[in-house]
């Protein structure tokens, strides 16, 4: 290439702060062992995949989010999805569910059913699942604050349709910290809260192997602004906080590590993201190991859920999101995920219609099935710039790491603010450079169409008949149990709260006798407190 | 009356109302305000319209701006100018941000909304736009 050519080019600095050369060689890889730093797919240091044969053996699982309204038009949704071949559930729930209020409080007025299914009491989810088969399917449930009370109903759930615990499989996300710094439905203080964590682990440890307790969620900081380095090392961060607090109590690490997974973000540059994953896989089955002292393969092997993030999404030319999808679709096939879940192209705005949830989901399928991208393992192992940008993108997550663990990890970090400041501050510089035109948006700073007719955005209608309808249904549940059955449950949970032991047997207990998410949640209120935001603005 | 000639520097609440944590686009300006030279106030989330309306009354602010997401724009804007109106809070500009159709603008400016600004809405345009309305 000559001088000039190079001279010319604009420099390349991904978000990561990484510059990008315009050539890439084998001396750039020179320090790479094979056997050591990359590895066969399947083998420590996993940075190929945690699986020998990979999407050989079977794609990725396809898990679209999706509920809203009542229980029984988000059931009519899953069945939908499930016959158009989707295989997996993920469950989004309304605000009120996720923050521990009934349908009738005053505070849930004008959220019933908004933005997921709204839950009320057990009735409501066996409602969800009337003629789902779900010895045959796994169900994420994306709740946080009062993810154990999900649980328990879930549990309960498979109990009626017969389902042994041992065979119930799914996720739940229950993934506190990051609450607290994107997302936002915190309820209790943080030291509560993780117990909330552990007592759910250590309960499925116990009775629900086949379920992952907690989903470790660095979409959401990626989406509240985190570069992919924040993501990545936030994201482990906040696992340690819970690892440590399980090792804490007593479990053995190999006894859970194998079930903790993750959820990441894909968008923006196509290189960083793929090298963030495969330098994430070879980070987190390091730390495992040499940390945690895990033996276990399983242990050692970074699970996760990487789906397009809404945040690479415009509300202009919404259309322009479908081809968006797409490339994340790749991207997160290219980086080795377990299970996708795209953003539909309408969820920069609302909740997936049913026309965008299916373009997702054949969006998916055409990558499995058409092009050839179950062939054959990573084929971009070996790359120069790929392997280049792995080892650089370790570095980079490690020493970011490493601020927060000089802070005293991250429960602290997260009770002081920095986390969030240092997110909040990320997304106003990220903000500036889309408006300055620094970063390319196109439909947005750049081949932006004047002459087209303005197109506006569908959202999702608020269904006021659905909200009454469901909180005529809390009625009927409340008064045709057996109140003083509830009264007691409930005064057994407080009891336990107060204690150490597990509370995943009596909320089973509440659960069964009908109480309400809001009543549940008020009891735990009463004994933890509440969550104080921290706020604050570097 | 205060000399017109002293700067007094514009003050802003930014509010989240709701259940709603999507947070981000009301940080990104709460940043964005501070660099312009205004005062913010941050409310942090999950506020009632009576928390917020109380906040703007402690405060003395000129601007109460809300962000919301969750599609509850249009009741939680009309509480909003309702409860500021029982408050005697008549004077203050009042913008409202977010995840907003553009069919809705029009409804919210009939509530007494002063500004919509949907998601795509530029710093520069919301500055210039307090900047004007507050110096009115």
């Amino acid at each position: 290439m000559a001088k000039d050519d190079v001279d010319e080019r604009k420099e390349v600095i991904l978000e990561s702060g990484i510059k990008v050369k315009p050539v890439y060689g084998p001396d750039d890889i020179g320090n790479i062992d094979y056997e050591k730093d990359v590895g066969k797919p399947g083998e420590y240091p996993f940075t190929r995949g945690i699986h020998p044969l990979m999407y050989c053996k079977r794609p990725w699982t396809m898990r679209q989010y999706s509920g809203f309204g009542t229980a029984k038009e988000t059931n009519q949704r899953f069945k939908w999805l499930l016959e158009q071949g989707q295989n997996a559930l993920n469950v989004a729930f309304d605000l009120p569910t996720q923050l521990g209020l009934d349908t009738d409080d005053p505070r849930a007025e004008e959220e019933v059913g908004r933005v997921g299914m709204a839950i009320d009491t057990l009735k409501d989810l066996e409602d969800a699942f009337e003629g789902i088969p779900i010895d045959k399917i796994s169900t994420s449930l994306t709740i946080n604050s009062v993810a154990s009370i999900m649980f328990a109903m879930y549990l309960v759930v498979a109990e009626k349709h017969g389902v042994a615990w041992d065979q119930v499989r799914g996720t739940l996300q229950n993934d506190i910290l990051k609450e607290y710094i994107g997302r936002g439905t915190w309820i209790f203080p943080v030291t509560p809260s993780i117990r909330l964590i552990g007592d759910i682990t250590e309960f499925c440890s116990q009775q629900v192997p086949k379920f992952s307790p907690f989903s470790v969620c660095g979409y959401h900081i990626r989406e509240s602004g985190a570069n992919p380095v924040q993501e990545m090392a936030y994201g482990f961060e906040i696992a340690i906080a819970y690892v440590e607090h399980l090792l804490g109590r007593g479990l053995n690490i190999d006894e859970f590590a194998g079930r903790i997974s993750f959820n990441f973000d894909i968008h923006g540059n196509l290189w960083e993201q793929v090298a963030k994953f495969r330098a994430g896989r070879k980070l987190w089955a390091k730390i495992m190991k040499a940390r945690f002292g895990a033996k276990d393969p399983n242990s050692m092997s970074l699970r996760m859920i990487a789906g397009g993030g809404g945040g690479g999404l415009t509300i202009q030319e919404p259309e322009n999101n479908i081809v968006r999808g797409a490339y994340y679709a790749l991207i997160s096939a290219l980086s080795g995920t377990q299970t996708m879940a795209l953003c539909s192209y309408d969820e920069a705005y609302t909740i997936p219609s049913k026309r965008a949830a299916k373009i997702s989901l054949r969006t998916m399928q055409i990558l499995a099935d058409e092009i050839g991208m179950c062939d054959t393992v990573d084929p971009l192992a070996g790359s120069y710039y790929v392997e280049w940008l792995t080892c650089e993108l370790e570095k980079k997550i490690a020493e970011c790491m490493e601020k927060v663990e000089k802070m005293g990890g991250m429960i602290k970090a997260v009770e002081s603010g920095y986390i969030q400041n240092e997110v909040s501050y990320q997304a106003y510089l990220y903000e500036k450079k889309i408006q300055s035109g620094e970063i390319t948006k196109i439909g947005v700073n750049k081949y932006v169409s004047e002459d087209e007719e303005e197109q506006d955005v569908e959202i999702h209608p608020f269904d006021s008949a659905a909200a009454e309808e469901q909180k005529k249904r809390l009625h009927e549940v409340k008064s045709s149990r057996n109140d003083n059955e509830v009264k007691q449950a409930l005064a057994k949970l407080k009891e336990a709260a107060g204690t150490n032991e597990n509370l995943m047997p009596q909320i089973l207990k509440a659960v069964r006798c009908y109480a309400t998410i809001g009543e549940m949640t008020q009891i735990l209120k009463d004994v933890f407190g509440e969550f104080q935001e921290p706020i604050g603005f570097k | 009356m205060k000399d017109t000639n002293e700067k007094k520097r514009i003050r802003v609440l930014v509010a989240k109302p709701g259940l709603d944590g999507h947070d981000r686009g009301a940080k990104v300006l709460v940043h964005a305000l501070k660099e312009a030279g205004m005062e913010v106030i941050y409310t942090g989330l999950h506020n009632t319209i009576e928390q917020i309306v109380n906040v703007a009354l402690q405060e003395d602010v000129d601007v109460v701006g809300m962000s919301i997401y969750s599609g509850a724009h249009l009741p939680l804007s009309k509480k909003l100018m309702d409860a500021m109106k029982e408050k005697g809070l008549t004077e203050q500009m009042v913008l409202v941000g977010g995840n907003i159709p553009h069919s809705d603008i029009e409804k919210l400016k009939e509530y007494g909304v002063d500004g919509v600004y949907p998601t795509g809405s530029t710093f520069e345009e919301i500055i210039t736009f307090i900047q004007e309305g507050v110096r009115r």
